[in-house]
């Protein structure tokens, strides 16, 4: 068996098996006498439930709704809050709330009884838009105001006092839309009885936040709950709470009925009626000198999060976190407002809340730079962050900075500084560029507080266990964590086994979100490691390791003060088109990104991750396009609702600059999210400049430009 | 109803029900094999790829009384051939994978793709995986594992 190391170039550890078709996912998985299932769903944004006629049941159906939780359950999903719940009783706040579950033998008659099922309501003017819930004018949502959470953020002197000294206060609202994760898998899961015991399968990121989320139903401790994680086809976000959504009405049916019952949705289930990215509206005052420069900036961000808070404030922390971008103003203030809606409820979607500020900055001092004549590119240059700069959270930036060697980078590789002489504004060909970061893991010391990650190495001979709830959702991170460990024991990566968590056989190491794993679990695994080598003389042999936070990098979670993020992954995207100017065509001609990641703990991994989440971030901006105006969402399918496909976009250049983490397993960061961040913003610029429009909401398909250049 | 015969994986099967169901579901419930995946139901994503007579056809959107007398092939048909095994070793070198579940279907795509022109540029796979939509990888990989493919398994196809 030859070691691994770090720096190999290897095989992802679940490549065959997905390629050859043997991963067993959630809908492949069988058990004798299995049930199915569907969600009885609210047709309507808000009213009242006048009645909800169920059709006549054959033997061995069952429709299980609000009414069967025992006394000692409580009707809810227990998230970060626990207002979601399991099932509307009386009223219903969003189309597609679960009303209730229908369980049976066969799928056939399950749609059968679906369509004849009545349920009459007295209906209620909805809020839908963020504008709706900022003009308030059909009953509040939530509180008065319909404001859900709210906080505040600000660095430097006053910022009226900064604004009424400017030479001129620019003002723009930058909008951005819904985005729907299409992990190709959609949601399932299953409920049985093992031993006894209730067990969950689910295609899911966080086992342990199901348990948790759903015991409260029929009164249970979350121990009593055994979650089992199948092969996840995708999550992006999609999958970190929504799956409680699944698993609370799948309990409470295995509860009565006491057989395996599977619920899976098909697609046009999935696009409806399943959580989305956070639409937003961003308000910039941005007060310039007689030059241009920027003396500070007044920001207000509303997020849409519609019915229940889910993880609605931490997004809307982490948007407001990021709403200055990678740029330090001497004065900034950020007001940031989570609305409710009767929408579904939104809530994670890789970059949690920081794609949308991102992209309001970028484009907002686009615009400011054009004004003014300066390329965007040495315009933003002048603001860049660096080490030791003090944050909006008035904390500090606690590592180096490398935007400019990364700037550098893929201005060199495309060109930029000729193209974007050469190309007039309005030529039909333009390039754009844009910055970025993501703050790893979780905001402040959450890490610490909150998680209290966890994470257990066992020694039996030749073999090392790592017990932990990470799970493997198409990123790498089983290939990753067993690379990490396998390189610090200076054994073969074969002879590491990590498998996907049951919670009853392995330690909470936290949720597998936040570019998290590899810095925080990942890190785990490495210090587990370091102790284990100290027992490779052992048969048997068991280490267990918990978070510990650096010293002296101090957060207050009351005033949202302290240093935020000990380390950000940074980036730099350049994006060149072509557009016909008659048709609006836009033909992407090169896409350059650099990012910094720490070190990159597998090459093959994060040459797939970049290349996944500039496409997914391409794909925001120019043809996901979600809309809801009505409380229906319009796009419904995978035609109307369209993602990139391998014609769309070009094949990408990409680059990396070393910047070793001193608190991340082998230097490393995380980047899953980072690389969502910021190619949107690129695309936009670009396409303006090709076009000579103003841009000030995504997404932009084709269809959408001509309204533009009008 | 009549017995519709036709040939999946090789092997002469039947089916005796009703000819409406969509091809994938007699793959994955009447013969059990779940290498074949659903996507979105709609012939949009390819998840469902299989091989109709040696064309790339998406399983959910063709009753099963349209394949009366042809030839099925899926993923498990195909991944122990000299050409399967070369695909699924190539998109696992080459990095083509990462939630996995568009995967069966794109190899698919590939072997139709290399079975009519065993040395496609990257245009060329690009168009021919045009219509299996993957969310993970951006395609990039895939493209560079299929064109690694084409090169491994030289007087394959």
């Amino acid at each position: 068996m030859s070691v691994t190391h770090i720096d190999d170039k290897i095989k992802r550890v679940d490549a065959v098996e997905k390629a050859r078709g043997e991963a067993i996912y959630l809908a492949d998985l069988k058990f004798d006498s299995m049930l199915y299932s569907r969600l009885i769903r609210s047709t309507i944004a808000r009213g009242r439930i006048d009645r909800i006629k169920v059709p006549s049941l054959p033997d061995g159906y069952y429709f299980i709704s609000a009414k069967d939780i025992p006394e000692n359950g409580k009707n809810a999903l227990k998230m970060i809050a626990d207002d979601w719940r399991c099932f509307a009783d009386g009223d219903v706040k969003y189309v597609g709330e679960t009303i209730g579950i229908l369980v049976g033998s066969d799928r056939g008659v399950l749609d059968k009884l679906y369509k004849e099922f009545e349920i009459t309501y007295t209906e209620e003017t909805p809020v839908v838009t963020i504008d709706d819930a900022i003009k308030n004018e059909a009953a509040p949502l939530c509180k008065e105001n319909n404001i859900m959470c709210s906080l505040v953020s600000d660095k430097g002197e006053d910022i009226n006092e900064v604004l009424s000294k400017a030479a001129e206060v620019i003002e723009e609202t930058i909008e951005t839309g819904f985005q729907e994760h299409v992990h190709l898998e959609t949601n399932g899961a299953i409920a049985t009885i093992e031993d006894g015991r209730y067990v969950i399968y689910a295609s899911a990121q966080c086992p342990f936040y199901i348990r948790k989320s759903i015991c409260g139903l029929l009164g249970l401790n979350p121990e009593d709950i055994v979650v089992k994680q199948t092969v996840t086809g995708g999550a992006f976000g999609g999958k970190e709470h929504f799956p409680d959504v699944l698993a609370g009405p799948l309990l409470l049916a295995e509860s009565i009925i006491k057989k395996p019952i599977q619920l899976s949705f098909d697609r046009e289930e999935d696009m409806l009626y399943s959580v989305k990215r956070h639409p937003s509206k961003i308000m910039f005052r941005t007060g310039v000198d007689r030059d241009g420069n920027i003396l500070g900036s007044d920001i207000k961000v509303y997020y849409n999060c519609g019915a229940y808070l889910s993880s609605s404030y931490v997004v809307l922390q982490r948007g407001v976190f990021h709403a200055n971008g990678v740029y330090n103003f001497p004065s900034t203030r950020i007001e940031g407002y989570g609305m409710a809606t009767n929408t579904f409820p939104s809530c994670a979607f890789r970059g949690f809340g920081a794609p949308q500020t991102i992209f309001a900055i970028e484009t907002h001092l686009d615009h400011i730079a054009r004004k003014f004549g300066y390329d965007p590119a040495i315009y933003k240059k002048k603001y860049f962050l660096k080490k030791g700069d003090e944050t909006v959270t008035e904390g500090h930036i606690i590592e180096d900075v490398k935007l400019p060697e990364m700037m550098e980078q893929i201005t060199s590789a495309s060109d930029y500084y000729r193209k974007s002489a050469e190309y007039g504004y309005g030529s039909g060909r333009g390039i754009g560029i844009s910055f970025y970061n993501h703050g790893g893991a979780f905001t402040g010391n959450g890490e610490q507080a909150i998680i209290k990650g966890r994470l257990k190495l066992v020694k039996d001979g030749d073999k090392f266990t790592v017990l932990c709830g990470q799970t493997e959702m198409g990123q790498g991170f089983r290939t990753a964590l067993r690379k990490i460990v396998a390189s610090t024991l200076e054994v073969g990566m074969d002879e590491v086994v990590f498998d996907a968590p049951n919670t009853d056989l392995v330690p909470d190491s936290g949720p597998t979100a936040a570019s998290r794993s590899t810095m925080i679990v990942g890190n785990l695994g490495y210090r587990a490691a370091l102790l284990m080598k100290e027992k490779m003389n052992e048969e048997h042999a068991e280490v267990e390791v918990q978070y510990e936070h650096p010293e002296g990098h101090p957060w207050d979670q009351s005033t949202f003060k302290g240093d935020a993020y000990l380390g950000y992954g940074w980036g730099a995207a350049c994006v060149e088109v072509e557009v016909d100017k008659l048709t609006n065509e836009v033909t992407v001609k090169g896409v350059w990104t650099s990012h910094d990641i720490g070190k990159p703990i597998d090459e093959l991994i994060v040459h797939g991750q970049v290349n996944g989440g500039v496409m997914q971030s391409l794909g925001y901006a120019a043809m996901e396009k979600m809309e809801n105006t009505t409380g229906h969402f319009k796009q419904s399918s995978m035609s109307d609702y369209v993602i990139p496909t391998s014609m769309d976009f070009p094949k990408q250049e990409y680059f990396f600059v070393d910047n070793p983490y001193p608190w991340g397993p082998f230097g490393a960061k995380g980047m899953g999210e980072l690389v969502f961040n910021g190619t949107d913003a690129a695309y936009v610029d670009a396409v303006e400049r090709a076009l000579g429009i103003t841009c000030t909401k995504i997404p932009i398909p084709v269809e959408d430009i001509e309204g533009l250049r009008r | 109803m009549s017995m519709i015969e036709f040939k999946l994986n090789g092997k002469p099967v039947a089916f005796d029900g009703n000819p409406l169901k969509r091809l994938l579901d007699v793959i994955r419930d009447d013969f059990g094999i779940t290498g074949t995946k659903e996507g979105c139901g709609e012939g949009e994503c390819g998840a469902c790829s299989v091989l109709k007579d040696g064309k790339l056809v998406t399983s959910c959107i063709i009753p099963v009384g349209a394949v009366g007398g042809c030839e099925i092939i899926t993923i498990e048909g195909l991944r122990d051939t000299p050409q399967g095994k070369c695909l699924v070793e190539s998109f696992a070198e080459g990095g083509a994978v990462q939630c996995g579940f568009c995967i069966p279907g794109m190899v698919m795509a590939a072997e139709a793709l290399l079975m009519n022109n065993p040395h496609p540029t990257e245009a060329d796979i690009r168009l021919a995986i045009s219509g299996n939509i993957c969310r993970c990888t951006g395609y990039d990989l895939i493209v560079e594992s299929i064109l690694l493919a084409s090169k491994k398994g030289e007087g394959l196809w």
